[in-house]
């Protein structure tokens, strides 16, 4: 038996990847035994890739970095020439997020898709985005990375158009793909000017070659790939297709569409503190004024760029939400916003760097962001599953026609306030611990950004409440008269999440020490990210 | 000089691909964009394998070893990019025909921004 | 669509032999010449599509079922994570994806000697299997996407909304 742990748990970076799509390629064949069957089955895949995942997470954070290649034996110099994933602490974070909510989406579509039809798409389809956003999660290759973003965008524009009945689901879709598809062909090109410089494809083989004064093709390269990845983790001003892509899409495709979002944001953190990390704190211009030095560094300009962004999108995350009639749209514009969150937090790290403050809030503020990641993936999906199970019984999502659904839909209602006060911030839900560290970071940093935090957060607290009332409360409508509760797998799946936010909640330190802080000293720590290929050959 | 042309070629063509996207308004139009943007790109992958007066890597049976080849990684990486390009091309006509069948136009300023029914 | 004329239909019934083996050859010998699975693969998809051209997607659509092009698919793609987990399991300190037929004396296994240029068809291990798999699936997959597009078209034109 040990023999056989010790063998699963040697191939564990394999087993993540390949167990998903082994399952997406066996669907079309199982589906034909019986419906029943491949919901089974899917939920057995997406179950056992969970484990495999948080096995794997368990592992590097008691272990160290992991490395997998794929292909070679690990004699000398053939681990840089082939495809490898490398597994730190920040990837394992990660895999938290990408093991619970494919398998919360796909306990949910057992009872919320069952009228449907070419369903035995749907569950290829969703196990294929599973399966390429673990890849992009896990790794270490750029070329890598864009083939796995790829698969992930194509197999979601496929999904956000399942209801092809309606049309404006498939124009959202199309909006989706050609967005997506501009982005990922800039990675591409900004993946051949790092090949064509370096002749390597590996990321910490780029990060090691990469001089200290960065050169003029380097610098394109850096501002391309940021771009198009804010583009794919939608980052104001390229929020627009996440409206629309989230609000028509099913809502347990929307869960695993935030996992992939939350996925191009962690590359982009990837890209700038791993790939970069050697000179963020060179200086790019200095100039002495009055005999004191000025200067400012890659890390200022870039951080001051960032938290620039996530302001705006904070804003206009926000004030797009206030007017919204339509719930799910405005769930997906709060999404907008909280990324926005996580940006300003990060974004503001990034910018003391280097500075005396690097070490005190720079550090919290890092922490923070980090957190306020699996925070936020968590509550929105929690979210997004109620505006679901509202849709299945009312059959529309628009908050002037609904109204007095808690008379019959009590366990929604309750799994609607515990979103609702993880959302705002409000303890003692997860919410609270992660922006508190945003708070009081960011004040320490810059006194305006932490103003604009808190006020934002207070105007989403003003909208969720405007909906939970005018959606659940009040008078009951007549046309809702024979409204039951929803099927229990929606409510197990809804349960599974729930209960997760309010562990986080009521005890923060223990996910703080134990997952969080090894994740922001995993990001600042470039270095051994790059022995763990380079010196350990 | 002359071994700067692919390099202009690429530029040119991702620059009328970006033209095509953004002000055009026919769908398939757009379409046809992504698919220079795509071709550009590709071409840009293929003419860094070059290295000079090099042959293609494939066996034929030469024995002179000292003739150097061009790099075969490129090669792969573009193959897989025109895949790529391929699968998201089937799947953007795709949902041209739905939208045309729901919409009966293929203009983008009727069609995106539609609210609900 | 309809079909074309007779004259069409015979020409493509000559042609489409010659087409197929051409693909199959750049299939197999992917590991030596120029091509692979998907090159191989799109030539013989444009050899069905050339079949489809010809005979009108609505008789191609009654003799060739989508499923079965559905089936033939999945058979591809499962011969391919299978071949990829056989590297786990049949040697002793294997790797996902590991080429475990090359440098023995079995199926693919004759082992290349260090700089030489000739090209033997029995080398590279794992690396044909694999091309016939991906070949398989690209043959299946754009012959289908092809097919269904011409027969969707078909039916909007015939005023059929769904």
């Amino acid at each position: 038996m040990n023999d056989i742990i010790s063998f699963i748990s040697a191939h564990l970076p394999a087993f993540v990847v390949a167990v998903p799509l082994l399952g997406a390629f066996l669907t079309p064949l199982v589906s034909r035994i019986g419906d029943k069957s491949r919901n089974i089955f899917a939920i057995i895949i997406t179950g056992l890739t969970s484990i495999f995942a948080l096995l794997l997470a368990n592992d590097v954070f008691t272990n160290g970095i992991r490395t997998y290649v794929f292909g070679g034996d690990y004699a000398t110099g053939q681990t840089m020439v082939r495809i490898l994933f490398e597994i730190d602490a920040m990837n394992a974070f990660m895999l938290i997020i990408a093991a619970i909510l494919p398998f919360a989406a796909i306990v949910y579509s057992w009872g919320f898709m069952k009228e449907q039809t070419g369903l035995d798409k749907y569950y290829t389809l969703i196990l294929l985005m599973t399966a390429g956003m673990l890849g992009m999660m896990m790794t270490g290759d750029m070329f890598n990375f864009f083939v796995f973003l790829e698969i992930t965008s194509i197999a979601s524009a496929a999904l956000i158009a399942f209801w092809t009945n309606k049309g404006n689901a498939v124009a959202a879709a199309f909006k989706y793909i050609v967005i997506s598809s501009i982005g990922a062909l800039f990675v591409l090109f900004a993946i051949a000017l790092y090949y064509g410089q370096y002749n390597a494809l590996n990321m910490a083989v780029i990060a090691d070659s990469i001089p200290v004064e960065m050169g003029f093709v380097d610098k394109i390269a850096l501002v391309l790939l940021l771009a198009a990845l804010a583009m794919k983790a939608a980052i104001a001003p390229m929020h627009m297709w996440l409206a629309d892509a989230y609000g028509r899409a099913p809502s347990s495709v929307t869960v695993v569409l935030i996992g992939t979002t939350l996925a191009s944001l962690y590359a982009g953190f990837r890209v700038i503190f791993t790939i970069h990390g050697n000179q963020l704190e060179q200086a790019l211009n200095s100039w002495t004024i009055f005999g004191y030095e000025f200067s400012i560094s890659l890390a200022n300009m870039v951080g001051i760029l960032l938290v620039a962004l996530a302001v705006l999108s904070i804003f206009i995350g926000v004030f797009m939400a206030l007017k919204q009639v339509d719930l799910k749209k405005m769930i997906a514009y709060t999404a907008v916003a909280e990324i926005g969150y996580m940006l300003l937090a990060v974004g503001a790290a990034i910018a003391v760097m280097g500075g005396d403050l690097e070490a005190t809030a720079g550090y919290t503020a890092l922490k923070g962001g980090i957190f306020h990641i699996l925070n936020d993936a968590l509550d929105i999906g929690l979210l997004f599953l109620v505006a679901g199970a509202v849709y299945y019984t009312a059959k529309q999502t628009s908050i002037n026609k609904l109204g007095g659904l808690a008379r019959n839909m009590k366990y929604t209602t309750v799994f609607f306030l515990i979103g609702l006060f993880a959302v705002s911030g409000l303890p003692p839900m997860n919410g609270f611990a992660s922006k508190l560290m945003i708070y009081e970071s960011t004040f320490q940093i810059n006194p305006i950004l932490s103003i604009v935090a808190i006020l934002c957060s207070i105007l989403l607290l003003a909208v969720f409440v405007k909906v939970f009332y005018s959606v659940f409360l009040g008078p009951k409508l007549p046309k809702f008269a024979t409204a039951k509760e929803v099927p229990i797998s929606m409510l197990i799946a809804m349960g599974i999440i729930a209960c997760i936010i309010i562990f986080i909640g009521l005890f923060p330190d223990i996910v703080l020490q134990n997952v969080v802080t090894p994740a922001a000293n995993a990001l600042n720590d470039a270095s051994s990210y790059i022995a763990a290929i380079t010196g350990g050959i | 000089m002359i071994y700067n042309i692919p390099f202009i070629a690429v530029a040119a063509l991702i620059l009328i691909g970006l033209y095509t996207v953004i002000f055009k308004r026919n769908l398939i139009k757009i379409v046809i964009g992504i698919t220079l943007i795509e071709s550009g790109v590709n071409l840009f992958l293929i003419t860094l394998g070059f290295r000079k007066d090099s042959v293609a890597p494939i066996f034929t049976s030469n024995p002179d070893v000292s003739q150097t080849m061009s790099l075969p990684v490129p090669q792969a990486l573009t193959l897989t990019s025109i895949v790529i390009g391929v699968a998201v091309l089937a799947l953007m006509l795709s949902f041209i025909v739905y939208i045309y069948r729901h919409y009966k136009t293929l203009d983008v300023r009727k069609v995106v921004g539609g609210d609900d029914e | 669509m309809s079909g074309m004329s007779k004259i069409v239909k015979t020409i493509s019934n000559i042609a489409f032999p010659f087409v197929m083996i051409y693909g199959l050859y750049i299939i197999a010998h992917g590991h030596l010449t120029p091509g692979g699975g998907f090159q191989g693969g799109a030539v013989v998809a444009s050899a069905c599509a050339m079949i489809l051209v010809a005979y009108g997607s609505v008789w191609t659509m009654g003799k060739i079922k989508e499923k079965r092009l559905s089936i033939l698919e999945s058979v591809g793609a499962i011969s391919f994570i299978v071949l990829a987990f056989l590297g786990i399991f049949i040697i002793t300190e294997g790797v996902f994806f590991k080429n475990f037929l090359a440098n023995t004396n079995l199926m693919f296994g004759t082992t290349v000697a260090f700089q030489s240029t000739a090209a033997n068809i029995n080398t590279a291990g794992v690396i044909p299997l694999m091309n016939f798999a991906v070949g398989l699936k690209v043959i299946a997959g754009l012959f289908a996407i092809v097919l269904v597009m011409a027969y969707a078209t078909s039916k909007i034109k015939e005023g059929k909304t769904k």
